[in-house]
């Protein structure tokens, strides 16, 4: 039998060379769907194959790897990635933001600020944020081409007609660099601010759909708004049960049958380093068992 | 209570470990082998072999049983190790004129020249449960009979000759052969790329959508002009030597059929060829493949699309079976992030339903 034998962080060196040019050209062009031949990766697609190609073909042996899902580093998606490169590249992982190198994530950017030595990795679903009004990848690929992104605005605009404000909550699209009009990947729009002047390089990766596209350090990213409706980022009624953060995104966790909710950080990272330095939320050490 | 996600890292764990006993079975059975696998469920072997794009019986008899007999699972494994693999080049253009043939029929003429071969086939018998099966039996020998060493053409170059159908494309042999796995797919596709994601395309998907012409939607007025099955060389040009040096044989499926074509303003009416290969004895695989074949060339063909087995980024896109069960079953991931946020959404726009309707109602009341 032919026996399996496997490459450092899992993919061949060929590949990795072919996936560093599609990084490499994504960079030159913020915000921009770069092809890739994407590779089948021993996790099912939809489960972060893209973020996984990315981080295996920019991972050297120096790197300090941290993987959230949900901003949780305990999520199981997150456990089975963080195992992964712990077995193919045995590179040291974290669950500390600031430690890290090399982060990859599905569905948030930690609270924590991040430095020029970072890079921030999504997994991607669907890359294409025209998609959903546009199914054809020639048509749309055409819109970005000419930079014709009415029908986006015409949508944004039917929800502030219908609704009175934008009713799009995650995977809210932003222009990168004035020119593209990008997917964020299933962020809270809560978390669009962080994307704007970041120091760290955030690159994107699609599996199934086999893009990859970035957004170079301290690139303008604005989330697509109108003057007189301006973008917002969801604002929580109350603190972080557990470390008291006014300022996090927050997970509802359901407490009781009887229609008991506290909120607490999606960031676990984030909350856990609060409550090390002290703070503390109205739920903690309270009737709620914290484990 | 709060109960935080920690702990998934031990119930990963032990779910596999479960996995793992689940899929032994009852220990008192025997552990079936991979020789049995590949020699009993062969036509499974085919399947996984095909879907996987790999040729390779053991590794796929691997895959089933590790995938508990699930078949798209199987496919998957399979398709992971193949990505790992170093690519040394293609192989000269299988000449499936010369293939050892195990069995091969055509539905367009009542006799061709060396005969219709039913070999082995599920075709004709009747579909009755055979409790024999249940406890081993002695299986009599194979009917033998005398070996034709004259050639068997294609029926295809039979009808080729008299020009009643259109000449199959010569390889272009100055141009490299597409490969998807190797470059993202873009449209329009041409047909080199076109087959080979049919070729790796779900069985089930691409009968259906065959299924679907042949019910009107696209429809081409196919006739199986040919599926023949055996063993066929392979050859690959090695840069050292010079020359072509044989890499050995494989069992291979090839499904010819024979499509009505009305004819254009520059071409004649003539018939027009669709096209199915697969590794294996895989029938019902290649006859499918070569119905939407034929349906996705109405553009190349100019006639009218509008069907879904005419419209190559339709059929392309949702081919992968890979691709397909790893983003309907990655919906078992946590979207708490998400779904926070729509709930954020949703009792707002809740809210201000019920603020509208009361203004409605004051509004109504003022009225009277």
């Amino acid at each position: 039998m032919n026996a399996p034998v496997y490459n450092f962080a899992y993919l061949d060196e060929q590949t990795k060379r072919m996936i560093r040019r599609a990084i490499l050209k994504a960079i030159a062009i913020p915000g921009y769907q770069v092809p890739f031949a994407s590779r089948e990766m021993p996790m099912p697609y939809g489960w972060g194959t893209g973020g996984v190609q990315v981080t295996a073909a920019i991972l050297g042996q120096g790197d300090t790897l941290k993987v959230i899902d949900q901003g949780s580093d305990d999520t199981t998606n997150a456990i089975s990635i963080r195992k992964f490169f712990e077995k193919t590249a045995n590179v040291k992982t974290t669950t500390v933001t600031s430690d890290a190198t090399v982060i990859q994530t599905r569905h948030r950017i930690p609270e924590t600020a991040l430095n020029d030595n970072q890079v921030l990795v999504y997994q991607v679903p669907i890359p294409e944020p025209l998609r959903f009004l546009e199914p054809r990848e020639t048509e749309t690929r055409r819109m970005h081409a000419l930079g014709e992104y009415g029908l986006m605005h015409v949508k944004l605009y039917e929800d502030i007609a219908r609704h009175g404000h934008i009713a799009t909550t995650y995977a809210y699209p932003v222009k990168v660099n004035e020119r593209y009009v990008m997917d964020p990947s299933p962020t809270p729009k809560f978390d669009n601010p962080k994307m704007d002047d970041c120091e760290a390089l955030q690159l994107f990766g699609a599996g199934r759909e086999k893009r990859i596209y970035a957004i170079p350090p301290h690139t303008k990213v604005t989330s697509l708004d109108f003057e007189d409706h301006p973008f917002e980022t969801y604002r929580f009624d109350a603190p972080c049960a557990l470390c008291g953060s006014k300022t996090s995104y927050l997970d509802e966790v359901v407490v009781d049958d009887k229609g008991g909710r506290m909120f607490v950080c999606s960031d676990t990272d984030y909350c856990e380093t609060r409550r090390a330095d002290g703070h503390k939320g109205a739920g903690f050490g309270a009737d709620h068992q914290v484990m | 209570m709060y109960v935080a996600v920690k702990g998934g890292e031990r119930a990963i764990e032990n779910a596999h470990r479960l996995l793992a006993h689940e899929r032994r079975g009852d220990p008192a059975i025997p552990d079936i082998s991979l020789g049995q696998i590949s020699g009993q469920l062969t036509l499974a072997v085919d399947r996984v072999m095909t879907e996987g794009s790999l040729y390779d019986r053991e590794l796929a008899a691997l895959a089933i049983k590790q995938a508990r007999g699930d078949m798209i699972e199987a496919i998957f494994l399979l398709r992971a190790f193949r990505a790992t693999l170093p690519r040394f080049g293609a192989t000269e253009p299988l000449d499936t004129a010369n293939m050892q043939v195990r069995r091969r029929i055509s539905s367009t003429f009542k006799d061709v020249p060396g005969g219709q071969i039913l070999g082995p086939t599920f075709d004709y018998t009747h579909r009755l449960l055979d409790p024999s099966l249940t406890e081993g039996v002695t299986i009599p020998e194979p009917a033998l009979g005398d070996v034709d060493e004259a050639p068997m053409p294609r029926v295809t170059d039979i009808l080729g000759a008299d020009g009643l159908i259109e000449p199959s494309p010569e390889a272009d042999t100055d141009q490299p052969v597409g490969d998807l796995t190797r470059d993202p797919l873009s449209f329009p596709a041409d047909r080199d790329l076109r087959l080979q994601n049919l070729a790796r395309g779900d069985e089930g998907f691409l009968l259906a959508l065959g299924y679907s012409t042949q019910r009107g939607f696209g429809r081409t007025h196919p006739f199986a002009g040919e599926i023949r099955f055996g063993e066929v060389e392979v050859e690959f040009v090695a840069e050292d030597a010079g020359f072509a040096v044989p890499l050995g044989s494989i069992t291979l499926t090839e499904c010819q059929m024979v499509n009505q074509f009305k004819g254009s303003d520059t071409q004649a009416p003539c018939f027009t060829r669709g096209y199915g290969l697969a590794f294996g004895q895989s029938e019902r695989k290649t006859m499918s493949m070569a119905l939407v074949d034929r349906s996705l060339r109405a553009r190349e063909l100019g006639e009218e699309s509008r069907s879904p087995a005419q419209d190559e980024e339709f059929v392309m896109s949702h081919s992968d079976n890979v691709q397909a069960t790893g983003f309907v079953e990655h919906l078992k991931l946590p979207h708490y992030v998400d779904f926070q946020s729509e709930l954020g959404l949703l009792r707002k726009l809740r809210k201000e339903f019920e603020a509208a309707k009361g203004s409605d109602v004051s509004l109504a009341e003022a009225a009277e």
